[in-house]
């Protein structure tokens, strides 16, 4: 097993989460409003939001980068993990909703529903939604990776079959049916843990979480890739029936990768409801998770530390823009997508390199 | 001179005789004369006679404005200054006005006033207006009298809208359910069993629950309604048939381009669904132009037009794409996905800026417009119809081009193996760009297609694209056999899970389902066999 990271590595992954972690309330706590240094208060949960997409990239860095499988599906696991800390969420309004039911969310009480649902039980309990964050989707990537690895669904048609996973969800979670909230899905949050969701403190303990778990979520994904695991992970990349003949199973490396990339996801997701204060079904559509690909390409497949880079500026990029000129976003994202996959296959890291390669 | 004579008053005869002949035009001047009970008796009469012309003058004689002019005949009078305007009762002439003394206003009392309103009743099924044509009749079922039964009969002979003849043939059924002795109402209830109506079906539902009815009456009325669920079934299933054609048509011309193009290069075009969004706007703008600069009977010829606009647009933007980014990620199929996710992005971007974000609207031709009724119970529209054939059109033309043309020869060689048609002197990157362009074209022509069912909207590919990559993935990768039975076994299920599960449920189970298959047959349903397997 070679070195989890080299010591200059820890070096900047250290440096670089204490700045976040400190530096971040810091900046947004002691300067005066409207100083230069300020970190105004909006930016906070942004900034937030964006290490949960970072949480979201190297997970699927970590399946497509390393073991070739491009899932268009993985926007399905955050949202499912996004799902299960908004149940929680929901249970803990209690009897301050709009309608005042002791119990059941608002929007039960608007469908007349006389009783909670059996698989919103135990959601009041923060531990139990937490668990289920990271089982729910880990659950489901295990059966349909079992099946679809093991019919030696690959490619293309894999892409599109997870696809077409989490183009089902979509429809199905936006039945009023289902239980979750249906078009509107869950919102109104009022406290996490106790404390009040949209106070700044708050805020701030979400951020210092958010950046924990996804330098959490690149130590396990380094320790994964730089495991003899991970060279089979490459090695079923490059040439999967070479590996499958040398006596491998593909399968269940595969699905290893597949399910552990489907609980990150799903972390992610509950993290990233809580700073938005809203999950719904629009969270599950196909071109979400698509747009996860762009992230990933554009910092560089399989070098992780990409996958969070690609995140941050993808995303800091769309802020901007559809804030100065919503019109111009889809066409910046759709030159990029181009842009990216001719001139940049191996993304910015792949040309941090290649500049690294020439100087001397 | 006398032969002359006859041969004058022979003429005056024949020209005449119409006019005698006309027992509208002996009956109406009745009207003003005689007491209440005649003139009664006249208005059941007009009823019965079932001409839709003699509305006007019952309405008159209802508003009291009937009058009797002094040589006797009656007019329509409408006030105006002074004096009266007076109009033809039949025709609606106008016959000049006139001192209102010089005329005599047809009194009424209660009695006369309910045989007008009977008599109007059963006259307005001949009504010029079919929305009071309609109205008429379904107050006819709500109140059959024995009295409606010629002129249902005679309605129905002349009447041509479908709406209105099953609203008249229920009136019809509710009059013969109605009178008569018990063995005629059976008798009616027996010949009604034939009848695949659901109006029928309520009707005799109506007769079977009714607690006052006979005993026998019910029992043959419950007889008679278990035949016609049975019919009705057999009708519903073949809507639901027709219904499952009809989008798996759909599905099949959205599916075709992206099998080809997926078959012959290996590669996911996520801008497929925008090819047919093109197609769709294409269709717009030709509409747009015919209707600026072409009288209006003329706009309607905007849809054969259409057609080959749309492919050519599709193609061209097609052909561009092939040439300026796919053909240089062949052999990068997962990049090639992405690279062209961007693409379909700032496409329908594009067409957002230029056209904006609401939906436009293209009309249907008025031969598209409507439908008709093979069964009771089974309504087929003209522009599904139309879709189905086009789509079957469409399907073999592109048959015939793979298999009868050179390019269709080469088209299929570079299907097999790339590299051997190379060797072979193929020109593979001219064949590339021309199936990208075909591919793209006929997705045009799909958008031009559902623009006659839908809105045209910039993320109308976005509806399709998922879809019709389940339909590839489903029948097989190039293969149109497998395409077209992907389109169809598609379509069907989809409609027949719509009444069991809903439509949003229906389309979940059939992704599940879909995602299942693929575990069990990783190339489709039609995979392609020995080396070409295996590329």
């Amino acid at each position: 097993m070679g070195a989890l990271l080299t010591p200059r590595g820890w070096w900047a992954l250290i440096g670089s989460g204490l700045i976040a972690a400190v530096g971040v309330p810091l900046a947004n706590l002691l300067p005066a409003p409207g100083s230069a240094l300020h970190l105004p208060d909006y930016m906070v949960p942004l900034l937030g939001k964006y290490a949960c997409f970072a949480i979201l990239a190297l997970s699927l860095d970590l399946v497509w980068g390393y073991a070739g499988i491009l899932s268009l599906g993985h926007g399905a696991f955050f949202a499912l993990g996004g799902y299960c800390m908004g149940m929680h969420l929901m249970r803990q309004i209690g009897p301050r909703g709009v309608y005042g039911h002791p119990v059941l969310p608002d929007f039960m009480v608007f469908l007349n529903w006389k009783e909670l649902p059996w698989y919103w039980q135990g959601f009041d309990q923060f531990w139990f939604a937490a668990l289920m964050a990271m089982l729910v989707p880990g659950a489901l990537a295990l059966a349909f990776g079992y099946f679809a690895f093991r019919s030696r669904v690959t490619g293309v048609y894999l892409s599109i079959i997870t696809q077409a996973l989490t183009f089902a969800l979509l429809l199905a979670f936006f039945r009023n049916d289902m239980g979750f909230g249906g078009n509107n899905g869950l919102t109104d949050f009022k406290d996490i843990l106790g404390f009040p969701v949209q106070a700044r403190a708050t805020r701030l303990g979400l951020f210092v979480a958010s950046v924990a778990a996804l330098g959490a979520s690149f130590l396990i994904c380094r320790l994964v890739v730089a495991s003899k695991l991970g060279r089979v992970l490459l090695a079923i990349r490059d040439a999967e029936s070479r590996v499958r003949f040398l006596g491998y199973s593909v399968t269940n490396a595969k699905l290893f990768a597949f399910v552990l990339s489907a609980t990150m996801a799903g972390v992610a997701g509950a993290l990233y409801v809580p700073q938005v204060g809203i999950i719904n079904p629009s969270e599950f559509s196909p071109a979400n998770s698509i747009e996860i690909a762009i992230w990933v390409a554009v910092g560089g497949r399989g070098t992780l530390i990409g996958a969070v880079a690609g995140a941050g500026l993808v995303n800091g990029a769309k802020s901007w823009l559809t804030g100065v000129a919503p019109e111009l976003w889809l066409f910046a994202l759709g030159a990029l997508f181009v842009v990216v996959t001719l001139f940049l296959p191996r993304g910015i890291v792949g040309l941090a390199a290649r500049w690294k390669a020439r100087e001397p | 001179m006398i032969v002359m004579f006859r041969f004058l008053a022979c003429l005056w005869f024949l020209l005449a005789a119409p006019a005698f002949a006309d027992p509208l035009a002996d009956l109406i001047p009745k009207l003003g004369r005689g007491g209440f009970a005649d003139k009664a008796e006249v208005a059941a009469e007009l009823g019965a006679l079932g001409d839709g012309r003699a509305i006007a003058a019952l309405r008159a004689l209802a508003d009291g404005k009937l009058v009797t002019r002094a040589d006797g005949s009656v007019a329509i009078a409408e006030p105006a200054g002074e004096g009266v305007k007076l109009a033809h009762p039949l025709t609606g002439a106008d016959l000049g006005t006139s001192a209102a003394d010089t005329v005599e206003r047809i009194r009424i009392n209660n009695r006369l006033r309910a045989a007008i309103a009977a008599a109007l009743g059963a006259l307005q099924i001949f009504s010029p207006n079919p929305e009071e044509r309609l109205a008429a009749a379904r107050e006819a079922a709500k109140a059959p009298t024995p009295e409606l039964a010629l002129a249902l009969d005679k309605a129905l002979a002349a009447e041509t809208v479908p709406a209105v003849r099953a609203a008249l043939r229920s009136a019809q059924a509710a009059v013969q359910l109605s009178v008569g002795t018990i063995e005629q109402r059976i008798r009616a209830v027996e010949a009604l069993s034939a009848a695949t109506d659901p109006q029928v079906r309520n009707l005799l539902r109506q007769v079977a629950q009714a607690a006052e009815a006979p005993a026998e009456l019910r029992a043959a009325a419950e007889t008679a309604l278990r035949s016609i669920e049975r019919r009705l079934q057999l009708a519903g299933l073949a809507e639901i048939l027709f219904q499952g054609v009809s989008l798996g048509s759909v599905l099949l011309l959205a599916a075709i381009g992206l099998a080809i193009t997926f078959g012959v290069m290996g590669v996911i075009n996520m801008a497929h669904g925008e090819m047919i969004m093109i197609g769709a706007y294409t269709a717009f703008v030709v509409q747009e132009i015919f209707r600026a600069y072409l009288p209006p009977d003329a706009v309607d010829l905007y849809l054969p037009a259409a057609v080959p606009a749309a492919f050519l647009a599709a193609a061209l933007v097609g052909i561009a794409l092939e040439r300026g980014v796919i053909r240089f990620l062949y052999g990068r199929a997962l990049e090639t996905l992405l690279a062209t996710w961007g693409i379909s992005l700032m496409l329908q971007q594009a067409v957002r800026s230029v056209f904006g974000a609401p939906n436009k609207e293209v009309a249907n031709p008025a031969w598209m417009t409507g439908g008709f009724e093979p069964v009771g119970g089974f309504f087929v529209a003209y522009n599904r119809l139309a879709i189905v054939v086009f789509c079957f059109l469409v399907l073999g033309a592109i048959a015939l081009i793979l298999r009868r043309t050179a390019f269709g020869l080469h088209v299929r060689a570079v299907t097999q193996n790339r590299d051997m048609a190379k060797a072979m002197g193929i020109p593979v990157a001219r064949i590339d760009a021309l199936t990208f362009g075909l591919g793209s074209g006929i997705a045009g022509m799909a958008g031009v297609a559902l623009s006659q069912i839908g809105n045209v909207s910039p993320n109308l590919g976005q509806i399709y694209i998922v879809d019709s990559f389940m339909v590839v993935v489903f029948g097989g990768v190039g293969s149109l056999l497998g395409t077209l039975a992907g389109a169809m076994t598609l379509g069907v299920i989809n409609k027949l899970l719509e009444p069991v599960a809903g439509a949003v449920l229906g389309k979940i189970v059939v992704l599940a389902a879909i995602i299942v298959f693929i575990q069990r047959r990783p190339r489709g349903l039609f995979a392609p066999r020995g080396r070409a397997a295996e590329g």
